[in-house]
């Protein structure tokens, strides 16, 4: 049903029509709604069957969820940043396990500085866990993607991450279809795990494996992986067979096929880029915008063809690695393979910065001007930097310096204000 | 249904348990041929392993308790690791491992599962020792206490890690030498006023049922799992499970060493409903906290070469801890006259 509802409310009523039976909830900002709405609907009887645990800590939120999955139970969870790391112990080890959890990942920078704000941090310090990520673009995304969340979860026996904007989207109130429950039915076969504790027929699970059999394990995780490569567009296909939309998959191209410029990236970004093409293009320069849903598995293939001949490829990311660069963008430059094309990567939006419309467009066109250096941080406050790098190099001590910046930038500001009366 | 013991028969003397002399309803799990082996045969455990001993005691009453409707959920650990060391596994019940700290949240996961699914008939018992419980697992058993999940968590209680090496943990008793407390410098061994007394502490949430028991009192510890299992929410068994590699004591010495700690007031047997204390095991025949140190090696240093005390102060402190534990728990009732004349021996009296 259409509906103007908050991003948190609609992904909460997905999750529950889609008959989750243990749903485990702590509190970090900014999935917190989230749970919230799930709980009242299971303390209120509209979601039956289903066991709400308030657990201590995160790392317990996403244990619960294991030896409820295990128990043969559908099991959610959303978290968030620190939350995320907290649980990564659990979080690797229900990858290891193949458990077809769900958890919402309401995307949050991680500390320190400490900041509640919107980026993609925490989803890239699991890359390698072992779960299927997947981005959405729009809170209507977010809700369509929890469903086939489930669905590709438990055909594939791996847990899915559906990563969604912190408050961008999250907190966002805008226009989305609800999944109902009886199209969910129809979209989702009740869950039947292919072991499960059960006194009937022991079996014992989690066992020590060795070097023997390891190396064949981790491979066979990675086989998973590329059987959902696969499965995703399946599933994506059948979404759109039951509900009439398109949602999901692995890329969403837009405007791409003749651009000279390609724009890479995930999540709710890709709204403000595409009004920056679509201004471009009337300006005359050729870009186009390579979405990428699914950021593990990583469709090498379907990012090669989707980027296409475009001379430039820039990979605007929510995240970094302090001493290399992007991250995102190491696994697009894989996709071209393409020794004469190199890829630029601008580092946009940490820690909640606002990543504007106009912001995109002089990228794009500092790119297809050959003007976009390898790696570039956008709207970075340099004077700002400087001054800190210029203390620091005077005495060389160890310590947080994120107190002087905000400082320096405090002063700045009075300074401003004091000229601006003036 | 839960077994009572009411009355424990003891051959005195031998300090054995008589079996024999029970009526066959009355006999222990382990005597019953047709018993689940739940932990069974051909596991990697050093000889006289006393966490072997707990587990296998522990989950065959309570697979007897629950007429085989069990799921195990296992922190790492010893108990982990000489189980299963794939594709070979010892357990024959539905067993779960998953990481080392989150045992009790695991537990409270297939609890929620198995009752959203209407299978509360499936009772789940989570086991972990003593560091996953009183260290690094506390966290997660203090929230799955404070909600009053479906769980029986059951520490085996070894005093140390000991998969690692025999490392320190917060259940380390003072003075005791482990890899990470030598015996070394001016005051060897684990310092005292440190640990956790898990019990207490469970008792504290006040949680349906807690209980402390040893691998020396089968009896004792096969009727505290059937009374946990006949209660629902959480429920905590402590067990005293020594360890010949950690403690250096003989492997054919452990339940002799399980017996003399709670003999000497070291170890006190006791269970608690709704964090109160409802029954304590007397102690049967009082001994010396130096009969019980002089048989491990983690104490040696507090024994000269000829086997004298070399430091009376320390056994005089670990002798106040098992006198504070006599007082506290009651362990030592005055005797009936006419029991009189055995050297202030008296039989075990009925539990709770």
């Amino acid at each position: 049903m259409l509906t103007q509802i908050e991003g948190s409310r609609a992904v909460a009523q997905a999750v529950a029509a889609c008959r989750p039976q243990v749903v485990c909830a702590y509190p970090i900002t900014p999935q917190t709604h989230i749970v919230e709405a799930l709980g009242a609907m299971v303390k209120a009887g509209q979601l039956e069957r289903c066991a709400f645990v308030n657990v201590e800590s995160e790392f317990s939120a996403m244990s619960v969820a294991i030896g409820a999955s295990a128990a043969g139970s559908r099991a959610y969870t959303a978290t968030a940043s620190q939350g995320l790391l907290f649980m990564i112990e659990a979080v690797y080890n229900a990858g290891g396990l193949g458990l077809p959890i769900v958890m919402t990942l309401a995307n949050r920078a991680i500390g320190a500085p400490i900041n509640i704000w919107n980026d993609h941090s925490d989803a890239m310090a699991v890359r390698d866990s072992g779960w299927i990520q997947l981005f959405a673009e729009t809170n209507q995304e977010a809700a369509d993607l929890h469903v086939q969340a489930f669905r590709l979860a438990e055909e594939v026996s791996l847990p899915v991450m559906v990563c969604m904007d912190g408050f961008l989207l999250t907190h966002a109130t805008e226009r989305v279809d609800v999944p109902e429950p009886g199209q969910v039915d129809a979209f989702l076969p009740p869950f039947e795990p292919r072991q499960v504790l059960d006194p009937a027929e022991p079996v014992s699970i989690g066992a020590m494996v060795g070097p023997d059999a390891f190396t064949e394990v981790r491979y066979l995780a990675h086989a998973r992986q590329l059987g959902a490569l696969e499965r995703i567009e399946e599933v994506a296909a059948a979404f759109t067979g039951v509900f009439g939309r398109r949602s999901g998959g692995l890329v969403s191209p837009y405007r791409a096929e003749d651009a000279d410029v390609v724009l890479v990236a995930m999540g709710s970004i890709i709204g403000t880029a595409k009004d920056a093409v679509d201004e471009l293009r009337r300006g005359g320069l050729r870009a186009g915008i390579v979405g990428i849903t699914s950021f593990r598995p990583f469709p090498l293939d379907a990012v090669h063809d989707a980027i296409g001949e475009a001379r430039r490829v820039v990979v605007v990311e929510k995240a970094f690695s302090a001493g290399f660069g992007g991250v995102l963008s190491t696994d697009v430059g894989l996709a071209i393979d393409d020794a004469k094309r190199r890829v630029a990567t601008v580092v946009a939006g940490l820690g909640g910065r606002p990543v504007t419309e106009r912001a995109i467009a002089s990228v794009v066109e500092d790119a297809a001007a050959g003007r976009l250096e390898r790696l570039r941080f956008l709207d970075l406050d340099r004077a700002a930097v400087e001054r800190e790098l210029s203390r620091m190099g005077r005495a060389r001590r160890s310590g947080p310096s994120a107190e002087n910046l905000v400082r320096d930038l405090a002063a700045a500001r009075r300074a401003g204000a004091v000229v601006g009366r003036g | 249904m839960a077994v009572k013991q009411p009355v424990k028969f003891y051959q005195v003397g031998s300090f054995a348990v008589g079996n024999r002399l029970v009526d066959l309803s009355r006999r222990t799990a382990q005597a019953d041929a047709h018993r689940a082996n739940a932990l069974t045969s051909g596991h990697r455990a050093c000889q006289g392993c006393g966490e072997a001993l707990g587990a296998r005691c522990v989950l065959d009453a309570a697979m007897a308790a629950t007429d085989g409707r069990l799921v195990a959920v296992n922190a790492t650990g010893c108990l982990e690791v000489f189980t299963t060391p794939y594709p070979e596994t010892s357990w024959n019940i539905p067993w779960l491992h998953s990481l080392f700290a989150n045992a009790p949240a695991v537990a409270s996961g297939v609890a929620a599962a198995l009752a959203a699914q209407g299978r509360s008939d499936i009772r789940v018992i989570a086991q972990a020792g003593d560091g996953g419980t009183v260290d690094i697992g506390f966290g997660a058993l203090s929230g799955m206490f404070e909600r009053n999940d479906d769980v029986l968590f059951v520490c085996y209680d070894n005093e140390a890690y000991m998969n690692t090496g025999v490392q320190r943990s917060g259940a380390t008793p003072a003075a005791a030498r482990t890899a990470t407390t030598e015996a070394v410098g001016p005051e060897p061994g684990n310092a005292f006023g440190q640990g956790k007394d898990l019990p207490r502490l469970a008792m504290a949430h006040g949680i349906p049922y807690v209980a402390t028991a040893t691998v020396a009192e089968l009896h004792d510890l096969e009727a505290k799992v059937h009374r946990a299992m006949a209660v629902r929410g959480a429920r905590y068994l402590h067990v005293l499970v020594p360890c010949p590699l950690g403690w250096g004591s003989a492997p054919s010495d452990t339940v002799h060493v399980a017996r003399l700690a709670k003999e000497t007031g070291l170890f006190p047997v006791f269970e608690a409903e709704h964090g109160v204390v409802v029954g304590a095991t007397p102690i049967r025949s009082r001994a010396p906290v130096e009969d019980y140190l002089r048989l491990q090696s983690r104490f040696a240093h507090l024994f000269g070469p000829s086997g004298a005390v070399a430091r009376p102060d320390v056994v005089a402190r670990i002798q106040g801890l098992a006198d504070d534990n006599v007082a506290r728990y009651g362990l030592c009732p005055p005797v009936d006259d006419h029991g009189g004349g055995d050297g202030g021996r008296h039989d075990d009296g009925e539990v709770a």
